[in-house]
């Protein structure tokens, strides 16, 4: 993926982190690291000249990863956007990332929402799918079975719009391969937090 | 709140005025030229002409970091702006307040590859702590009120202000300064309770303490180092500083350890090795303080107090993160052990005590002097005693060998004498932190330590020092070598001093001459005094050449990748181990 930004960093960098201190009885800051995870993070910035280039120059600047990127204002009336990143990293990673992003000025809020309890994650992708006779009419029926509407067809090619987890994405992009796959656009993940509560 | 209408280079000199600024260091150019008229037709603001856009800022962080106020810089577009980015640089990574306008050129220009056009935004985003690019007149008073905001607020930072040349020959309405704080970007100041409470738990109970200081609370400023002294003196804890650090705790104190770190003392490193509380003050962890992290002080507790959320847990993992500003931080809990009718434990802290003095016995400052040859340690500590009559001393330096030995054995009784580059190591550095710092004392005695190599990166700044009759004190420590490139060339890389030799040197005393400067040389030990001495009679710049021995060595040295019980204490010292590779990787 063109945003995978030297996420060897993080890898390597795992492994020299100091050994899990003893357990202290005074509340410490991340847990002992427990390896990569992927985490979601959701940044309110002011939606001014420059604003994706200070979150995305971070990222690369440190050596963090960019798995996926959103971004898209979200209250005109405030002028604010919402980016949101899919990075990965050991847990002091993370929490080095939510600090580092806290701090730049037009930064409002930076939520990890894998961290803070349920949330909903959805892509969406078009997908394009050059087929005739059999191939075609199974993708049709694949598409089908998962959700997926034809946005456009000819005679001989589909583009599907589908959204749902990345996971289903993936295996949906997978089952088309054989079947014609010609290109995929993906909008990489946004999320928001399940229940009543803002973010 | 008062407006009034006026000319977007008008408005700039006013901001600057109503922000309290009285100096500016710049160099003008063509975008910039609208600035520069509007601060020839008044009288309020001076401006310092550098040589160099990046001595600029060396002289505004000389400046800031010696008055606490905000140093402010003028340079002009594309090579103005860039010629800026070490200085910005330098000032980031040691957080010191810097607002630099520059130059761009004219907003409908701005993409074309214009003359002197270059992407100033784009350039300083990463080493700025905010950046702007004005494109309306009547945002550009704000603009520059929220750059002062957020180069002095929380941690310190350089603010970049890119003022295209259309904007500052537009009329537009001025508005002053508010008091509303910034809508926004309000780092968190008080700390939270709780934690003071589990700090103060940990110091109660420590049986092995040490105080861990660092150039954040130079920068919070004369009250946290004062309350800071006063805890140090409360507890009766040892206390190490980091370079940045040095003068927040008076080096006469006897609870001063020294320096900690690479070429810290022996006692400093050894006791924060065995320490069982850390209690770091506005100290970042940096690599050259830590060593290799997973041998870092092992068995200790760690407290860290920082204004900067992303400086906990980031090289090292703390138990007891505080969250403030050092003064807010250190006030409630001393209230806090005075609350509690803290006495320290003093059965436990003799016998730490009695632990550390074993390692000051080691003196390991201590150096092989000789009557034939001057050891550049000798001519800091002549330095040193001959200067203690001087009411106001102020150190700057370079990088390198020099810098180490300056840091080592120029004791600080006070905070913001000592201007160093710590985080960038840039060289040549020192000669223009020295013009800020004489620009903002006029009285004072502003001396720079330089190595011959760093000072020659901005010579050219004696012109300046002599434009404005600056009487700068170039202390030139002239071993011919890069001497700390040497000094690894020889423990790392077998001896092979690949280019750290400078084989063309100027004439020192002479290029003194050439600025209008006094030249002065010694070259035998029984010459340094009567320097010394002349140099300081002298009223106006002098540079002093130093020829001292080029191999010595500066020690102690923690070699790189190795914990600070492996630390090195002299030439005879060999390393028990060789540099690991995962060591000699290391900077």
């Amino acid at each position: 993926m063109a945003l995978r930004l030297r996420s060897q960093r993080a890898a390597s960098g795992a492994a020299k982190k100091p050994a899990p201190q003893a357990p202290a009885t005074i509340a410490a800051g991340p847990p002992p690291d427990g390896g990569i995870k992927r985490a979601i993070v959701a940044i309110l910035v002011d939606n001014e000249p420059g604003v994706l280039a200070r979150v995305v120059g971070l990222f690369s600047g440190r050596g963090y990863n960019i798995e996926s990127l959103t971004v898209a204002e979200v209250n005109q009336a405030e002028n604010l956007s919402r980016i949101t990143i899919v990075t990965s990293g050991t847990a002091m990673i993370i929490e080095q990332i939510k600090a580092q992003l806290s701090r730049l000025v037009p930064v409002h809020t930076v939520r990890d929402l894998t961290a803070e309890g349920p949330y909903v994650g959805r892509e969406l992708a078009l997908v394009k799918v050059s087929a005739t006779g059999e191939k075609r009419i199974e993708s049709l029926r694949l598409a089908d079975i998962f959700r997926a509407r034809a946005v456009d067809s000819t005679i001989d090619s589909f583009v599907f719009e589908i959204t749902g987890s990345t996971e289903k994405l993936d295996s949906f992009i997978n089952l088309m391969a054989p079947l014609g796959l010609v290109d995929v656009s993906r909008t990489g993940v946004v999320a928001i937090s399940r229940g009543a509560e803002k973010f | 709140m008062a407006t009034a209408q006026m000319l977007g280079a008008e408005m700039v000199i006013k901001a600057l005025v109503d922000q309290g600024v009285e100096v500016v260091f710049g160099y003008p150019g063509g975008a910039v030229l609208p600035i520069y008229d509007a601060l020839f037709k008044q009288n309020r603001l001076k401006h310092i002409l550098v040589r160099h856009e990046q001595a600029a800022v060396h002289a505004a962080e000389g400046y800031a970091r010696s008055t606490g106020r905000v140093g402010a810089v003028l340079v002009t577009s594309g090579p103005g702006a860039t010629n800026a980015v070490t200085g910005l640089t330098d000032a980031l990574m040691d957080s010191v307040p810097i607002v630099c306008l520059t130059g761009q050129v004219p907003t409908h220009l701005i993409g074309n590859d214009a003359f002197q056009e270059a992407d100033t935004t784009g350039i300083t985003r990463p080493c700025t702590k905010h950046n702007y690019l004005v494109k309306d007149v009547n945002e550009l008073a704000r603009t520059m009120h929220e750059a002062f905001y957020v180069a002095r607020t929380g941690r310190p930072g350089p603010v970049v202000v890119d003022l295209p040349k259309d904007i500052l020959m537009t009329v537009g309405t001025y508005r002053e300064p508010d008091d509303h704080a910034h809508r926004r970007y309000q780092p968190r100041t008080q700390p939270d309770p709780a934690r003071i409470a589990e700090a103060v738990e940990l110091i109660m109970n420590a049986k092995k303490p040490l105080f861990y200081g660092g150039g954040g609370l130079i920068n919070s400023g004369l009250k946290a180092c004062k309350l800071f002294a006063e805890l140090v003196q409360l507890t009766g804890f040892p206390c190490t500083l980091t370079l940045m650090g040095l003068g927040a705790l008076p080096a006469s104190d006897p609870r001063f350890l020294g320096l900690v770190g690479m070429h810290g003392t022996y006692e400093s490193n050894l006791a924060m090795h065995d320490c069982d509380v850390m209690i770091n003050v506005c100290a970042r962890f940096d690599d050259r303080v830590t060593g290799r992290v997973n041998a870092f002080s092992p068995g200790s507790k760690k407290i860290h107090i920082d204004i900067d959320p992303s400086s906990i847990n980031k090289n090292i993992r703390v138990d007891v993160p505080v969250i403030g500003d050092a003064a807010a931080v250190l006030e409630a809990l001393l209230a806090q052990l005075k609350a509690r009718r803290f006495k320290p434990d003093k059965a436990h802290l003799a016998k730490w005590w009695k632990e550390i003095a074993g390692w000051r016995a080691r003196q390991s400052l201590r150096y092989d002097n000789s009557n034939k040859i001057i050891k550049p340690q000798y001519a800091i500590e002549r330095l040193y005693a001959l200067t203690r009559g001087a009411k106001d001393v102020y150190i700057t330096t370079e990088v390198g060998q020099h810098q180490m030995w300056a840091a080592q054995l120029f004791k600080f009784e006070q905070p913001m004498h000592w201007l160093t580059s710590g985080g960038l190591g840039t060289m040549g550095y020192g000669l223009p932190a020295a013009v800020g710092v004489q620009v903002a004392h006029p009285e004072a005695l502003v001396i720079d330590i330089a190595g011959e190599a760093s000072i020659l990166m901005n010579i050219q700044e004696m012109s300046t020092i002599a434009q404005y009759r600056l009487p700068v004190k170039a202390f030139i420590i002239n071993n011919q070598y890069m001497g700390m490139v040497r000094q690894w060339q020889e423990l790392m890389h077998g001896g092979r001093y690949s280019e750290s030799y400078t084989a063309a040197l100027p004439d020192f005393v002479k290029l003194a001459d050439a600025f209008g400067a006094r030249g002065l040389r010694a070259t035998k030990p029984g010459e340094v005094d009567d320097l010394i001495k002349e140099m300081l009679a002298y009223d106006g710049p002098v540079i002093a050449d130093i020829a001292v021995d080029q191999t010595e060595n500066c020690f102690p040295m923690i070699p790189s990748g190795a914990a600070h019980n492996e630390i090195l204490l002299g030439p005879a010292d060999k390393a028990t181990t060789p540099v690991s590779e995962e060591g000699m990787v290391l900077v």
